[in-house]
């Protein structure tokens, strides 16, 4: 395309400015219906597009990309949208719907002119596709690093370390584990062994909602890692369907297994010569375990 | 070529690694500590590695040996202080180490050597009464 032409469109564009940015103003009513996005807001960022659109095809721009500036401010104004919660048509329809009263601007100024029209068309047309998929392009990149960022979050909060006891630690472990999961429990479970000086570690798979040899696999991981560092594991929380699948499917956890956190604690308890007992009524009773007394948790 | 002392302490032997492990140093320290355990009669080897911060497969294999020809010799094998990171790289080279006992540092290893020597001795004591009998 002749870049004469395109400065000509520039030049057209620029005596109806105000007309085009009425009529799709009125085309893109619809998005402030809901309430996610002012009127005013919608208007400055109309207004803006339009005015760069035309500075990119006046300076002569013949790319059917538009010039870096105009890219630019779409990015800006898609990933706001990404970040609004609008859907992905949504926010290319703020591109798509300047097509309508472009075009009808372009007929009215060539009149019978039927082939300046449709090159003038041809042109406008181009330009705005590339331009919206350029917005597409823009929001979907926005929302996976959204996704990204929530994933980071997620597996940053999900792996807490637990001291129950001096020496004992849980490790509550929610969620799917995968393999970059397990990387981050193991490192934040064997910091904690060092910190807390741990002789005993409870994992605990309550809210894991799936164990296949995968995750199995990972949790032996886990426990050979920290039988190292001189801390046994217990596994405690499998839910009866997990230990059926388990079973199977043949997966076998070599470790300590109990049902429940409370039992994996006791156990955990008498491994370090403690014990839990009922504090004596009347001070007349005698301590229900034998070699325990009530200061015996202290 | 340099060597890595060992030192004897009552029923045990303790070995202290303060220089990067490499691989001859590796097999001299396996050679020696064999000697050791049958010179001194040695009930428990315990080996600090709270210094190392390399661990390869090698040196992972050579601690599985020592372990291995340690039991054979009535001796127990007690690795302590492994960092983190080298217990993660062991893992996911798949050497779990599983005939070497662990602890979380020296003087935790030294308990649990105790503690089976003590064991030792007093199974010895109640399974042959004649031979301790007059002491």
């Amino acid at each position: 395309m002749a870049s004469k032409a395109v400065t000509a469109l520039a030049g057209l564009l620029a005596s109806r400015e105000d007309k085009i940015l009425a009529a799709w103003l009125s085309t893109l009513a619809g998005a402030t219906a809901d309430g996610r996005i002012s009127r005013t807001e919608i208007e400055t960022q109309a207004r803006d597009f339009l005015r760069a659109l035309r500075e990119s095809m006046s300076g002569g721009d013949t790319s059917s990309t538009g010039s870096a500036r105009l890219r630019d401010m779409l990015s800006s104004i898609s990933r706001s949208r990404a970040l609004l919660g609008f859907s992905p048509s949504e926010t290319a329809t703020f591109v798509f719907s300047l097509k309508l009263p472009l075009f009808e601007e372009i007929r009215a100024a060539h009149g019978s002119d039927g082939e300046a029209l449709a090159r003038d068309t041809w042109t406008l047309t181009e330009l705005l596709d590339q331009l919206g998929l350029h917005t597409i392009e823009v929001f979907q990149k926005s929302r996976e690093e959204i996704i990204q960022r929530q994933q980071d979050e997620i597996s940053e909060l999900s792996t807490p370390v637990v001291k129950l006891w001096n020496g004992i630690l849980a490790l509550p472990l929610i969620g799917t584990l995968d393999s970059a999961r397990t990387q981050v429990v193991m490192e934040n479970l064997l910091q904690s062994i060092v910190d807390n000086g741990a002789e005993i570690a409870i994992i605990d798979i309550t809210g894991v909602p799936t164990v296949d040899t995968l995750v199995a696999q990972h949790l032996l991981k886990t426990v050979a890692a920290a039988r190292l560092m001189g801390a046994d594991c217990i596994v405690s929380g499998i839910r009866p369907q997990i230990a059926q699948t388990m079973v199977h499917l043949g997966v076998e956890l070599n470790v300590v297994s109990k049902a429940s956190l409370a039992d994996a604690f006791a156990l955990a308890l008498t491994r370090i010569g403690r014990t839990v007992v009922p504090i004596r009524s009347g001070g007349s009773g005698q301590p229900r375990s034998t070699g325990a007394y009530p200061g015996a948790l202290t | 070529m340099d060597r890595i002392p060992i030192l004897k302490l009552g029923h045990s032997l303790l070995v202290t690694i303060q220089v990067d492990m490499h691989d001859r140093l590796a097999m001299a320290l396996e050679e020696d500590l064999t000697q050791k355990i049958v010179s001194s009669g040695a009930k428990g080897v315990l080996i600090d590695i709270s210094a190392l911060e390399i661990v390869d497969s090698f040196i992972g294999r050579t601690l599985a040996n020592i372990a291995g020809v340690s039991r054979m010799l009535d001796a127990d094998t007690v690795v302590v202080g492994m960092r983190p990171a080298v217990a993660i790289t062991l893992v996911e080279l798949g050497l779990s180490l599983p005939g070497v006992r662990t602890a979380l540092n020296a003087e935790r290893g030294m308990a649990l050597i105790s503690r089976r020597v003590a064991e030792a001795d007093r199974d010895g004591a109640a399974d042959a009464p004649d031979v301790h009998g007059d002491e």
